[in-house]
């Protein structure tokens, strides 16, 4: 009886939810490692837009996966050498 | 010109070689003529889950190194005969005693002799998992509703892209309704949200696959099982029709009643 209401107040979440989150996190930092092709893409793209506002340096450049324990981020370290009066 | 398909999984013992052998009997009991390849070498599994241990003469490698004709090295199964056959691996020889090369002229020359070749896979990511991928056209990924197996299963869904089979599609195996019912369990939703491949197919877990497994017997046919219907709408699906998923959350009442119509309850 107990369990039962347990259950009910806790919505009916049980340890799948757990598994879901977990994973999902695993996954991004798996495929993260598993694609420099995907970096690799992603900063040529990101110096074609960029230089349309301002001159950077692109061997200075750097992106990155930020792993932390319950979290992943993007991080993109992009020298600045000038920047554009108007937009190209 | 007959299909390839390969079936893996990266995670050992999530059911790949009893999903190879019940397929391999579905496609068969068809209508199809299908080939089965172990390619687990070194590990060799499929001719005991098929009951066939006792018959090899010649495996694969005896094949790729000239020992033997192909046609030599087939052996028929039990109650399909022609129509499924195994080539077995070989047992005491080293996982890379194979070459891609010889892997793809092995798959080439069988894809002109059946409708369906069906390469089980070793576990893991090395040489073995390429071998047996060199030469398929599609890949079928076995995976159970856990976390390590879902992780290894999206690991070898990026290799096997990478490698250009591009669009693999998943079995999920070995799915328990009641834990799923208490939300202690993923259900094909779950797993569809974080993997994003085509579903082909969800198998109930069923102490009748181990029976099975202990006779050397397929359960595809065996009308009274639920994996076997499982496996059954697994194999309409591969052969192109559309199959609804089985109803796996059995309601209590409708056992109930069934149960009082058999006279069980008393």
């Amino acid at each position: 009886m107990l369990d039962f209401l347990g259950r009910l107040f806790k919505g009916s979440e049980g340890s799948k939810t757990k598994a879901k989150e977990r994973l999902r996190l695993v996954l991004v930092h798996d495929r993260a490692s598993l694609s420099p092709g995907l970096v690799n893409a992603l900063k040529e793209d990101l110096i074609e837009v960029i230089s349309k506002y301002m001159e950077i340096d692109e061997a200075g450049m750097e992106v990155m996966f930020d792993e932390g324990d319950d979290s992943v981020a993007l991080t993109a370290n992009i020298p600045v050498k000038s920047v554009k009066r108007r937009v190209d | 010109m007959g299909k390839v398909i390969v079936i893996t999984s990266g995670k050992g013992g999530v059911g790949k070689t009893t999903t190879t052998a019940n397929i391999g009997a579905g496609l068969a009991s068809l209508g199809n003529k299908v080939c089965l390849v172990d390619t687990d070498i070194g590990l060799r599994n499929l001719d005991v889950v098929l009951g066939l241990e006792n018959r090899i003469v010649y495996d694969l490698l005896d094949v790729v190194e000239g020992n033997c004709r192909l046609r030599q090295a087939l052996i028929k199964d039990k109650q399909y005969g022609e129509n499924l056959v195994l080539l077995p691996a070989a047992q005491t020889r080293e996982k890379d005693a194979v070459k891609p090369e010889q892997m793809l002229e092995l798959v080439k020359e069988l894809r002109e002799m059946y409708d369906f070749v069906l390469l089980d896979s070793p576990a893991g990511i090395e040489h073995g998992f390429k071998n047996a991928i060199v030469g398929a056209d599609a890949a079928i990924v076995v995976t159970t509703p856990e976390v390590s197996a879902v992780r290894d299963a999206d690991r070898i869904i990026g290799l096997l892209e990478a490698a250009e089979l591009y669009e693999p599609q998943l079995i999920i195996n070995r799915v328990r309704p009641d834990m799923v019912r208490k939300g202690d369990m993923m259900d094909i939703s779950d797993i569809d949200d974080i993997l994003r491949i085509k579903i082909l197919g969800v198998v109930p877990d069923d102490e009748d696959i181990i029976v099975s497994t202990n006779r050397g017997e397929p359960i595809v046919n065996d009308k009274r099982s639920k994996a076997g219907q499982a496996f059954r709408n697994i194999c309409r699906r591969i052969l192109g029709e559309e199959v609804p998923f089985l109803e796996l959350q059995e309601r209590k009442m409708l056992n109930w009643f069934k149960k009082i119509l058999s006279g069980e309850a008393r």
